[in-house]
Protein backbone atom coordinates (compact mmCIF):
# COMPACT_ATOMS: atom_id res chain seq x y z
CA UNK A 1 0.00 0.00 0.00
CA UNK A 2 1.29 3.48 -0.80
CA UNK A 3 1.66 5.70 2.22
CA UNK A 4 -0.99 8.13 3.38
CA UNK A 5 -0.20 10.99 5.75
CA UNK A 6 -2.25 13.09 8.14
CA UNK A 7 -1.19 16.67 7.38
CA UNK A 8 -3.82 18.73 9.18
CA UNK A 9 -6.10 18.30 12.19
CA UNK A 10 -8.79 20.47 13.77
CA UNK A 11 -11.35 20.07 16.53
CA UNK A 12 -13.88 22.20 18.35
CA UNK A 13 -14.33 21.97 22.08
CA UNK A 14 -16.84 19.35 23.16
CA UNK A 15 -19.63 20.82 25.28
CA UNK A 16 -23.02 19.76 26.55
CA UNK A 17 -24.83 22.11 24.22
CA UNK A 18 -23.63 24.55 21.59
CA UNK A 19 -25.62 27.35 20.02
CA UNK A 20 -23.54 26.80 16.88
CA UNK A 21 -25.27 25.02 14.01
CA UNK A 22 -23.80 21.93 12.32
CA UNK A 23 -22.51 24.31 9.69
CA UNK A 24 -20.68 26.59 12.11
CA UNK A 25 -19.11 23.70 14.00
CA UNK A 26 -17.88 21.97 10.85
CA UNK A 27 -16.59 25.25 9.42
CA UNK A 28 -14.60 25.81 12.60
CA UNK A 29 -13.10 22.32 12.54
CA UNK A 30 -12.40 22.33 8.79
CA UNK A 31 -10.84 25.79 8.90
CA UNK A 32 -8.64 24.76 11.82
CA UNK A 33 -7.52 21.59 10.01
CA UNK A 34 -6.67 23.55 6.85
CA UNK A 35 -4.83 26.23 8.81
CA UNK A 36 -2.96 23.50 10.69
CA UNK A 37 -1.89 21.98 7.36
CA UNK A 38 -0.89 25.38 6.02
CA UNK A 39 -3.38 24.88 3.23
CA UNK A 40 -6.44 26.39 1.64
CA UNK A 41 -9.65 24.76 0.47
CA UNK A 42 -8.31 24.76 -3.10
CA UNK A 43 -5.63 22.29 -2.01
CA UNK A 44 -8.33 19.72 -1.26
CA UNK A 45 -9.26 17.30 -4.05
CA UNK A 46 -12.29 15.67 -2.44
CA UNK A 47 -14.32 15.75 0.76
CA UNK A 48 -15.77 13.07 3.01
CA UNK A 49 -18.36 14.07 5.59
CA UNK A 50 -19.41 11.98 8.58
CA UNK A 51 -22.96 12.31 9.85
CA UNK A 52 -26.08 10.37 10.71
CA UNK A 53 -29.59 11.27 9.64
CA UNK A 54 -31.26 10.03 12.82
CA UNK A 55 -29.00 12.05 15.09
CA UNK A 56 -29.32 15.16 12.92
CA UNK A 57 -33.07 14.83 12.49
CA UNK A 58 -32.90 15.29 8.73
CA UNK A 59 -32.28 13.06 5.75
CA UNK A 60 -29.13 13.52 3.65
CA UNK A 61 -27.75 15.20 6.76
CA UNK A 62 -24.40 15.63 5.01
CA UNK A 63 -25.87 18.48 2.98
CA UNK A 64 -26.27 20.60 6.12
CA UNK A 65 -22.48 20.94 6.10
CA UNK A 66 -21.76 21.19 2.38
CA UNK A 67 -20.59 24.80 2.46
CA UNK A 68 -18.83 24.39 5.77
CA UNK A 69 -16.86 21.40 4.49
CA UNK A 70 -15.82 23.36 1.42
CA UNK A 71 -17.33 20.67 -0.78
CA UNK A 72 -19.40 22.86 -3.05
CA UNK A 73 -18.14 22.04 -6.54
CA UNK A 74 -16.05 19.13 -5.32
CA UNK A 75 -16.47 15.38 -5.17
CA UNK A 76 -18.12 14.72 -1.79
CA UNK A 77 -19.49 11.60 -0.17
CA UNK A 78 -20.51 10.58 3.30
CA UNK A 79 -19.82 7.92 5.88
CA UNK A 80 -22.64 7.27 8.31
CA UNK A 81 -20.61 5.98 11.20
CA UNK A 82 -17.67 6.80 13.41
CA UNK A 83 -15.07 9.32 12.25
CA UNK A 84 -12.31 6.71 12.22
CA UNK A 85 -14.26 4.93 9.47
CA UNK A 86 -14.75 8.27 7.71
CA UNK A 87 -11.00 8.87 7.72
CA UNK A 88 -10.45 5.32 6.47
CA UNK A 89 -12.79 5.98 3.57
CA UNK A 90 -11.05 9.30 2.90
CA UNK A 91 -7.81 7.36 2.73
CA UNK A 92 -9.31 4.78 0.37
CA UNK A 93 -10.41 7.54 -1.97
CA UNK A 94 -6.79 8.65 -2.28
CA UNK A 95 -5.63 5.05 -2.69
CA UNK A 96 -8.16 4.60 -5.49
CA UNK A 97 -5.88 6.83 -7.54
CA UNK A 98 -8.54 9.46 -8.19
CA UNK A 99 -7.33 12.04 -5.66
CA UNK A 100 -4.15 13.16 -3.91
CA UNK A 101 -5.80 14.87 -0.93
CA UNK A 102 -8.97 14.44 1.16
CA UNK A 103 -10.63 16.59 3.80
CA UNK A 104 -12.69 14.51 6.24
CA UNK A 105 -15.12 16.28 8.58
CA UNK A 106 -17.46 14.99 11.27
CA UNK A 107 -20.06 16.63 13.47
CA UNK A 108 -22.49 15.80 16.25
CA UNK A 109 -25.07 17.69 18.23
CA UNK A 110 -26.21 15.25 20.85
CA UNK A 111 -27.93 18.16 22.61
CA UNK A 112 -30.71 18.43 20.04
CA UNK A 113 -32.40 15.08 20.51
CA UNK A 114 -32.95 12.34 23.02
CA UNK A 115 -30.05 9.88 23.06
CA UNK A 116 -32.11 6.97 24.35
CA UNK A 117 -34.65 7.27 21.56
CA UNK A 118 -32.00 7.68 18.87
CA UNK A 119 -29.95 4.73 20.01
CA UNK A 120 -33.09 2.66 20.59
CA UNK A 121 -33.76 3.16 16.89
CA UNK A 122 -30.51 1.42 15.93
CA UNK A 123 -31.98 -1.86 17.10
CA UNK A 124 -34.23 -4.18 15.15
CA UNK A 125 -37.70 -2.64 15.13
CA UNK A 126 -39.57 -5.93 15.17
CA UNK A 127 -37.76 -7.83 17.87
CA UNK A 128 -35.67 -5.43 19.98
CA UNK A 129 -36.86 -1.82 19.96
CA UNK A 130 -40.05 -2.61 21.79
CA UNK A 131 -37.99 -3.78 24.75
CA UNK A 132 -36.70 -0.24 25.17
CA UNK A 133 -33.09 -1.32 24.66
CA UNK A 134 -30.73 1.60 23.98
CA UNK A 135 -26.96 2.21 23.92
CA UNK A 136 -26.72 2.43 27.69
CA UNK A 137 -28.86 -0.55 28.63
CA UNK A 138 -27.02 -2.62 26.01
CA UNK A 139 -23.69 -1.46 27.45
CA UNK A 140 -24.85 -2.49 30.90
CA UNK A 141 -25.49 -5.99 29.56
CA UNK A 142 -22.01 -6.06 28.08
CA UNK A 143 -20.38 -4.75 31.27
CA UNK A 144 -22.10 -7.48 33.29
CA UNK A 145 -21.10 -10.15 30.82
CA UNK A 146 -17.49 -8.92 30.83
CA UNK A 147 -17.40 -8.95 34.66
CA UNK A 148 -18.65 -12.52 34.68
CA UNK A 149 -16.01 -13.65 32.18
CA UNK A 150 -13.04 -11.74 33.61
CA UNK A 151 -13.54 -11.17 37.31
CA UNK A 152 -13.19 -7.40 36.76
CA UNK A 153 -15.08 -5.46 39.42
CA UNK A 154 -17.16 -2.28 39.42
CA UNK A 155 -14.22 -0.63 41.20
CA UNK A 156 -12.01 -1.49 38.21
CA UNK A 157 -14.46 0.31 35.94
CA UNK A 158 -14.43 3.23 38.36
CA UNK A 159 -10.62 3.39 38.15
CA UNK A 160 -10.90 3.95 34.39
CA UNK A 161 -13.38 6.75 34.98
CA UNK A 162 -11.09 8.37 37.59
CA UNK A 163 -8.04 8.17 35.28
CA UNK A 164 -9.77 9.53 32.21
CA UNK A 165 -11.77 12.33 33.86
CA UNK A 166 -8.50 13.33 35.57
CA UNK A 167 -6.57 13.31 32.28
CA UNK A 168 -9.29 15.49 30.76
CA UNK A 169 -8.10 18.30 33.05
CA UNK A 170 -5.09 18.62 30.74
CA UNK A 171 -7.24 18.81 27.60
CA UNK A 172 -8.80 22.19 26.73
CA UNK A 173 -11.23 20.47 24.33
CA UNK A 174 -12.69 18.02 26.87
CA UNK A 175 -16.24 18.30 28.20
CA UNK A 176 -15.92 16.87 31.72
CA UNK A 177 -12.51 17.44 33.29
CA UNK A 178 -12.91 16.24 36.86
CA UNK A 179 -10.82 15.23 39.83
CA UNK A 180 -12.83 12.35 41.24
CA UNK A 181 -12.23 9.26 43.32
CA UNK A 182 -13.26 5.63 42.97
CA UNK A 183 -15.67 6.33 45.83
CA UNK A 184 -17.27 9.19 43.87
CA UNK A 185 -17.87 6.91 40.89
CA UNK A 186 -19.24 4.12 43.08
CA UNK A 187 -21.58 6.56 44.84
CA UNK A 188 -22.81 8.20 41.64
CA UNK A 189 -26.40 7.64 40.51
CA UNK A 190 -27.21 4.15 39.24
CA UNK A 191 -28.01 4.20 35.54
CA UNK A 192 -28.29 0.56 34.52
CA UNK A 193 -26.67 -1.93 36.80
CA UNK A 194 -23.64 -2.29 36.96
CA UNK A 195 -23.17 1.12 35.31
CA UNK A 196 -23.36 4.33 37.28
CA UNK A 197 -23.49 7.92 36.06
CA UNK A 198 -19.72 8.42 36.14
CA UNK A 199 -19.18 5.20 34.15
CA UNK A 200 -21.16 6.68 31.27
CA UNK A 201 -19.96 9.24 28.76
CA UNK A 202 -21.83 12.53 28.39
CA UNK A 203 -23.33 12.87 24.90
CA UNK A 204 -22.22 16.30 23.71
CA UNK A 205 -21.75 18.67 20.79
CA UNK A 206 -18.58 18.91 18.75
CA UNK A 207 -16.91 18.64 15.37
CA UNK A 208 -13.55 17.50 14.04
CA UNK A 209 -11.65 17.42 10.77
CA UNK A 210 -8.52 15.87 9.30
CA UNK A 211 -6.62 16.50 6.07
CA UNK A 212 -5.10 13.43 4.39
CA UNK A 213 -2.57 13.33 1.58
CA UNK A 214 -0.46 10.93 -0.43
CA UNK A 215 3.22 11.62 -1.10
CA UNK A 216 2.45 13.49 -4.31
CA UNK A 217 0.04 15.85 -2.57
CA UNK A 218 2.46 16.71 0.25
CA UNK A 219 4.01 19.67 -1.54
CA UNK A 220 0.73 21.56 -1.08
CA UNK A 221 1.12 21.48 2.70
CA UNK A 222 3.52 23.01 5.16
CA UNK A 223 2.97 20.63 8.05
CA UNK A 224 5.34 17.76 8.75
CA UNK A 225 3.35 14.61 7.85
CA UNK A 226 2.30 11.99 10.38
CA UNK A 227 2.09 8.68 8.55
CA UNK A 228 -0.65 6.10 8.85
CA UNK A 229 1.56 3.05 9.37
CA UNK A 230 -1.20 0.55 9.82
CA UNK A 231 -4.98 0.60 9.68
CA UNK A 232 -7.68 -2.07 9.70
CA UNK A 233 -11.30 -2.54 10.57
CA UNK A 234 -13.57 -5.45 11.33
CA UNK A 235 -17.23 -5.85 12.19
CA UNK A 236 -18.87 -8.38 14.48
CA UNK A 237 -22.53 -9.37 14.29
CA UNK A 238 -25.03 -6.52 14.62
CA UNK A 239 -27.40 -8.68 16.62
CA UNK A 240 -26.27 -8.60 20.22
CA UNK A 241 -27.70 -12.03 20.80
CA UNK A 242 -25.31 -13.48 18.21
CA UNK A 243 -22.16 -12.21 19.86
CA UNK A 244 -19.93 -13.12 22.77
CA UNK A 245 -20.43 -9.76 24.44
CA UNK A 246 -17.49 -10.25 26.81
CA UNK A 247 -14.86 -10.75 24.11
CA UNK A 248 -14.26 -8.49 21.17
CA UNK A 249 -13.45 -10.74 18.27
CA UNK A 250 -13.74 -7.85 15.80
CA UNK A 251 -11.24 -5.69 17.69
CA UNK A 252 -8.78 -8.55 17.92
CA UNK A 253 -9.01 -9.07 14.17
CA UNK A 254 -8.66 -5.36 13.33
CA UNK A 255 -5.74 -4.89 15.73
CA UNK A 256 -3.80 -7.87 14.41
CA UNK A 257 -4.14 -6.63 10.84
CA UNK A 258 -3.13 -3.08 11.73
CA UNK A 259 -0.18 -4.30 13.80
CA UNK A 260 1.02 -6.50 10.95
CA UNK A 261 0.99 -3.54 8.56
CA UNK A 262 2.77 -1.31 11.05
CA UNK A 263 5.28 -3.93 12.24
CA UNK A 264 4.00 -3.85 15.83
CA UNK A 265 4.94 -7.10 17.61
CA UNK A 266 4.45 -6.29 21.29
CA UNK A 267 1.82 -3.56 21.41
CA UNK A 268 2.29 -2.70 25.10
CA UNK A 269 6.00 -2.09 24.43
CA UNK A 270 6.04 -0.93 20.84
CA UNK A 271 3.33 1.71 21.22
CA UNK A 272 4.03 4.94 23.12
CA UNK A 273 0.44 6.10 23.64
CA UNK A 274 -3.08 4.93 22.79
CA UNK A 275 -6.39 6.77 22.38
CA UNK A 276 -9.37 4.42 22.75
CA UNK A 277 -13.13 4.78 22.33
CA UNK A 278 -14.30 4.27 25.93
CA UNK A 279 -17.96 5.28 25.58
CA UNK A 280 -18.44 3.57 28.96
CA UNK A 281 -15.65 3.04 31.49
CA UNK A 282 -15.68 -0.78 31.29
CA UNK A 283 -15.04 -0.66 27.56
CA UNK A 284 -11.48 0.54 28.02
CA UNK A 285 -10.63 -2.67 29.90
CA UNK A 286 -12.21 -4.83 27.20
CA UNK A 287 -10.37 -2.92 24.50
CA UNK A 288 -7.04 -3.50 26.31
CA UNK A 289 -7.68 -7.18 25.76
CA UNK A 290 -8.85 -6.90 22.17
CA UNK A 291 -5.81 -4.77 21.36
CA UNK A 292 -3.46 -7.27 22.97
CA UNK A 293 -2.28 -4.94 25.75
CA UNK A 294 -3.40 -7.60 28.23
CA UNK A 295 -4.40 -11.28 27.99
CA UNK A 296 -8.10 -12.08 27.72
CA UNK A 297 -9.88 -11.45 31.01
CA UNK A 298 -6.88 -9.62 32.50
CA UNK A 299 -7.48 -6.06 31.32
CA UNK A 300 -8.25 -4.94 34.87
CA UNK A 301 -4.66 -5.72 35.94
CA UNK A 302 -3.37 -2.81 33.83
CA UNK A 303 -5.68 -0.30 35.47
CA UNK A 304 -5.01 -1.66 38.96
CA UNK A 305 -1.24 -1.33 38.36
CA UNK A 306 -1.72 2.12 36.80
CA UNK A 307 0.13 0.84 33.72
CA UNK A 308 -2.11 2.95 31.49
CA UNK A 309 -1.84 6.15 33.56
CA UNK A 310 0.18 9.13 32.32
CA UNK A 311 3.32 7.73 33.97
CA UNK A 312 2.60 4.09 33.15
CA UNK A 313 4.10 1.77 30.57
CA UNK A 314 1.49 2.71 27.95
CA UNK A 315 -0.56 5.84 28.69
CA UNK A 316 -4.12 5.32 27.46
CA UNK A 317 -6.40 8.29 26.76
CA UNK A 318 -4.19 11.18 27.90
CA UNK A 319 -6.94 13.38 26.38
CA UNK A 320 -9.49 12.09 28.86
CA UNK A 321 -10.99 9.72 26.33
CA UNK A 322 -14.59 9.38 25.33
CA UNK A 323 -15.94 8.87 28.85
CA UNK A 324 -15.13 12.55 29.48
CA UNK A 325 -16.27 13.88 26.04
CA UNK A 326 -18.62 12.08 23.71
CA UNK A 327 -19.66 13.74 20.50
CA UNK A 328 -20.89 10.53 18.84
CA UNK A 329 -19.17 9.84 15.46
CA UNK A 330 -16.77 12.73 16.08
CA UNK A 331 -15.19 10.94 19.03
CA UNK A 332 -13.25 8.38 16.95
CA UNK A 333 -11.86 11.09 14.71
CA UNK A 334 -10.77 12.96 17.83
CA UNK A 335 -8.84 9.84 18.88
CA UNK A 336 -6.99 9.97 15.54
CA UNK A 337 -6.35 13.70 15.98
CA UNK A 338 -5.04 13.17 19.50
CA UNK A 339 -2.74 10.37 18.31
CA UNK A 340 -1.44 12.70 15.59
CA UNK A 341 -0.83 15.53 18.07
CA UNK A 342 1.05 13.12 20.36
CA UNK A 343 3.37 11.97 17.55
CA UNK A 344 4.01 15.60 16.55
CA UNK A 345 4.78 16.53 20.16
CA UNK A 346 1.96 19.10 20.03
CA UNK A 347 -0.36 17.64 22.67
CA UNK A 348 0.32 20.39 25.21
CA UNK A 349 -0.20 19.44 28.85
CA UNK A 350 -1.43 15.98 27.87
CA UNK A 351 1.72 15.20 25.86
CA UNK A 352 3.36 11.81 26.46
CA UNK A 353 7.04 12.66 26.41
CA UNK A 354 8.89 11.41 23.35
CA UNK A 355 5.85 9.67 21.81
CA UNK A 356 6.74 8.38 18.35
CA UNK A 357 4.16 5.70 17.70
CA UNK A 358 0.52 6.12 18.67
CA UNK A 359 -2.63 4.03 18.37
CA UNK A 360 -6.10 5.42 17.68
CA UNK A 361 -9.30 3.41 17.91
CA UNK A 362 -12.94 3.95 17.00
CA UNK A 363 -16.13 1.92 17.30
CA UNK A 364 -19.45 1.69 15.50
CA UNK A 365 -22.71 0.01 16.37
CA UNK A 366 -24.05 -1.29 19.67
CA UNK A 367 -21.49 -2.43 22.25
CA UNK A 368 -18.53 -1.95 19.94
CA UNK A 369 -19.87 -3.98 17.04
CA UNK A 370 -17.26 -2.73 14.57
CA UNK A 371 -13.76 -1.50 15.34
CA UNK A 372 -11.25 0.58 13.41
CA UNK A 373 -7.62 0.64 14.54
CA UNK A 374 -4.88 3.02 13.39
CA UNK A 375 -1.17 3.02 14.14
CA UNK A 376 0.41 6.37 13.31
CA UNK A 377 4.00 7.55 13.47
CA UNK A 378 6.41 10.21 12.29
CA UNK B 1 -43.25 -26.07 3.56
CA UNK B 2 -46.36 -27.94 2.56
CA UNK B 3 -49.49 -26.26 1.25
CA UNK B 4 -51.39 -26.78 4.47
CA UNK B 5 -48.87 -24.67 6.42
CA UNK B 6 -48.83 -22.05 3.70
CA UNK B 7 -52.56 -21.59 4.09
CA UNK B 8 -52.17 -21.19 7.84
CA UNK B 9 -49.72 -18.27 7.58
CA UNK B 10 -51.38 -15.03 8.47
CA UNK B 11 -49.14 -12.14 7.42
CA UNK B 12 -48.51 -9.83 10.38
CA UNK B 13 -47.02 -6.38 10.74
CA UNK B 14 -45.68 -4.35 13.66
CA UNK B 15 -46.71 -0.73 14.06
CA UNK B 16 -44.29 1.93 15.24
CA UNK B 17 -47.13 3.05 17.49
CA UNK B 18 -47.30 6.53 19.00
CA UNK B 19 -43.52 6.91 19.10
CA UNK B 20 -42.30 10.43 18.46
CA UNK B 21 -38.84 11.88 18.10
CA UNK B 22 -38.72 15.54 19.09
CA UNK B 23 -35.74 17.70 18.07
CA UNK B 24 -34.66 21.16 19.18
CA UNK B 25 -32.51 22.49 16.36
CA UNK B 26 -30.30 25.45 17.11
CA UNK B 27 -30.93 28.27 14.66
CA UNK B 28 -27.50 29.79 15.38
CA UNK B 29 -26.66 33.46 15.81
CA UNK B 30 -27.28 34.43 12.20
CA UNK B 31 -30.61 32.67 11.95
CA UNK B 32 -31.69 34.00 15.34
CA UNK B 33 -31.02 37.58 14.25
CA UNK B 34 -33.02 36.99 11.07
CA UNK B 35 -36.01 35.59 12.97
CA UNK B 36 -35.85 38.31 15.62
CA UNK B 37 -36.01 40.96 12.90
CA UNK B 38 -39.09 39.28 11.44
CA UNK B 39 -40.72 38.99 14.83
CA UNK B 40 -39.86 42.38 16.34
CA UNK B 41 -39.56 44.74 13.36
CA UNK B 42 -41.27 43.04 10.42
CA UNK B 43 -37.96 43.44 8.59
CA UNK B 44 -36.13 40.94 6.39
CA UNK B 45 -32.36 40.77 6.52
CA UNK B 46 -29.70 38.98 4.48
CA UNK B 47 -25.95 38.61 4.71
CA UNK B 48 -23.44 39.95 2.20
CA UNK B 49 -20.22 38.05 1.58
CA UNK B 50 -17.36 40.57 1.56
CA UNK B 51 -15.57 38.26 -0.92
CA UNK B 52 -18.01 37.63 -3.76
CA UNK B 53 -20.62 40.26 -2.72
CA UNK B 54 -23.40 37.67 -2.85
CA UNK B 55 -26.34 38.43 -0.56
CA UNK B 56 -27.86 35.37 1.09
CA UNK B 57 -31.40 35.38 2.52
CA UNK B 58 -31.76 34.06 5.18
CA UNK B 59 -28.28 34.95 6.46
CA UNK B 60 -25.91 32.01 6.91
CA UNK B 61 -22.54 31.69 8.67
CA UNK B 62 -20.50 30.49 5.70
CA UNK B 63 -20.22 31.55 2.06
CA UNK B 64 -19.84 28.26 0.21
CA UNK B 65 -18.54 29.96 -2.93
CA UNK B 66 -15.63 31.58 -1.12
CA UNK B 67 -15.33 29.11 1.82
CA UNK B 68 -15.41 32.21 3.99
CA UNK B 69 -16.95 32.70 7.42
CA UNK B 70 -19.55 35.47 7.63
CA UNK B 71 -20.12 37.49 10.80
CA UNK B 72 -23.15 39.30 12.17
CA UNK B 73 -21.50 42.52 10.90
CA UNK B 74 -22.05 41.26 7.36
CA UNK B 75 -25.83 41.27 7.85
CA UNK B 76 -27.68 43.88 5.78
CA UNK B 77 -31.34 44.74 5.29
CA UNK B 78 -33.12 43.59 2.14
CA UNK B 79 -36.52 44.58 0.78
CA UNK B 80 -39.80 42.93 1.75
CA UNK B 81 -40.70 43.09 -1.93
CA UNK B 82 -39.34 40.92 -4.67
CA UNK B 83 -39.93 38.86 -7.78
CA UNK B 84 -41.20 35.33 -8.25
CA UNK B 85 -38.22 33.28 -9.42
CA UNK B 86 -40.32 30.15 -9.78
CA UNK B 87 -43.63 28.94 -8.35
CA UNK B 88 -46.13 26.11 -8.34
CA UNK B 89 -49.79 25.72 -7.50
CA UNK B 90 -50.00 22.58 -5.40
CA UNK B 91 -53.06 20.41 -5.87
CA UNK B 92 -52.48 17.71 -3.27
CA UNK B 93 -52.78 17.86 0.48
CA UNK B 94 -49.80 17.80 2.79
CA UNK B 95 -49.90 17.77 6.56
CA UNK B 96 -47.14 19.99 7.99
CA UNK B 97 -45.17 17.61 10.24
CA UNK B 98 -44.26 20.49 12.58
CA UNK B 99 -47.79 21.71 13.20
CA UNK B 100 -50.04 18.86 12.15
CA UNK B 101 -52.02 21.38 10.09
CA UNK B 102 -53.00 20.61 6.52
CA UNK B 103 -52.94 23.56 4.13
CA UNK B 104 -56.12 24.16 2.14
CA UNK B 105 -55.80 22.68 -1.34
CA UNK B 106 -54.90 24.17 -3.73
CA UNK B 107 -52.14 26.47 -2.49
CA UNK B 108 -49.19 28.17 -4.08
CA UNK B 109 -45.62 28.31 -3.04
CA UNK B 110 -42.74 30.07 -4.64
CA UNK B 111 -39.08 30.93 -4.60
CA UNK B 112 -39.07 34.68 -4.11
CA UNK B 113 -35.98 36.71 -4.96
CA UNK B 114 -36.24 39.74 -2.71
CA UNK B 115 -34.87 43.04 -3.97
CA UNK B 116 -31.29 43.23 -2.80
CA UNK B 117 -30.84 39.46 -2.44
CA UNK B 118 -29.03 36.97 -4.66
CA UNK B 119 -30.78 33.91 -3.28
CA UNK B 120 -34.44 32.96 -3.14
CA UNK B 121 -36.64 32.64 -0.08
CA UNK B 122 -39.16 29.81 -0.11
CA UNK B 123 -42.67 30.86 0.93
CA UNK B 124 -46.39 30.70 0.20
CA UNK B 125 -48.25 33.10 -2.09
CA UNK B 126 -51.71 34.53 -1.39
CA UNK B 127 -53.12 33.60 -4.78
CA UNK B 128 -53.92 30.41 -6.66
CA UNK B 129 -54.88 32.29 -9.80
CA UNK B 130 -52.70 30.88 -12.57
CA UNK B 131 -53.05 34.13 -14.46
CA UNK B 132 -51.47 36.13 -11.62
CA UNK B 133 -49.02 33.59 -10.21
CA UNK B 134 -46.25 33.74 -12.79
CA UNK B 135 -42.49 33.81 -12.96
CA UNK B 136 -41.36 37.41 -12.84
CA UNK B 137 -44.50 38.68 -11.01
CA UNK B 138 -43.92 41.17 -8.19
CA UNK B 139 -44.74 40.14 -4.61
CA UNK B 140 -44.68 41.71 -1.14
CA UNK B 141 -44.40 40.08 2.27
CA UNK B 142 -47.51 40.11 4.46
CA UNK B 143 -46.69 39.72 8.15
CA UNK B 144 -48.78 37.98 10.80
CA UNK B 145 -50.23 40.15 13.55
CA UNK B 146 -48.93 37.79 16.23
CA UNK B 147 -45.32 36.83 15.56
CA UNK B 148 -43.26 34.21 17.37
CA UNK B 149 -39.80 34.24 15.74
CA UNK B 150 -40.50 31.79 12.96
CA UNK B 151 -40.44 31.97 9.16
CA UNK B 152 -44.24 31.79 9.33
CA UNK B 153 -44.19 35.26 10.92
CA UNK B 154 -44.41 36.10 7.23
CA UNK B 155 -47.97 34.93 6.58
CA UNK B 156 -47.39 34.77 2.84
CA UNK B 157 -46.30 36.92 -0.08
CA UNK B 158 -49.06 38.89 -1.77
CA UNK B 159 -48.96 39.02 -5.53
CA UNK B 160 -49.00 42.72 -6.48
Amino acid sequence: MSKIAIVGVGQTTCTRSKIDTFEEMVFEAASKALADAGAEIGDIDNVVTVSNDFWDGRTISSMAVQEAAGSWGKDVSTVEGDGTFGALYGMMRILSGSFDTTLVVSHMKGSESIMNLITNAMFDPIYQRGMGIDATSAAALQARSYMTMSGATEEDFARVSVKNHGNAKNNPYAQLPMKITVGDVMASRKIAEPLKLLDCSPIGDGAAAVVLSNKKGLKRFRKEPVWIKGVAHCSDSFTLGYRDLAKSRALKEAAQKAYKMAGIKKPLKDLDVAELYDAYSYMELMWYEGLGFAPEGKGYELIRENATGMKGELPVNPSGGVVSSHPVFVAGMVRLIEATLQVRGEAGKRQVKGAKTALAHGINGPCGQAHCVYVVGA
Amino acid sequence: MNDKKREDVELLSISSGEASQPFDWSVGKHGSYFLQQLRDNKKIVGIKCPGCQRVYVPPRPVCGHCFKGLTLDDIIPVSDEGTIYVCTIVQFGFVDPSTGIQRPVPYTWAFVKLDGADTCLTHFLDSTDAEKVKVGARVKAVFEEKRTGNLMDIKHFAVL
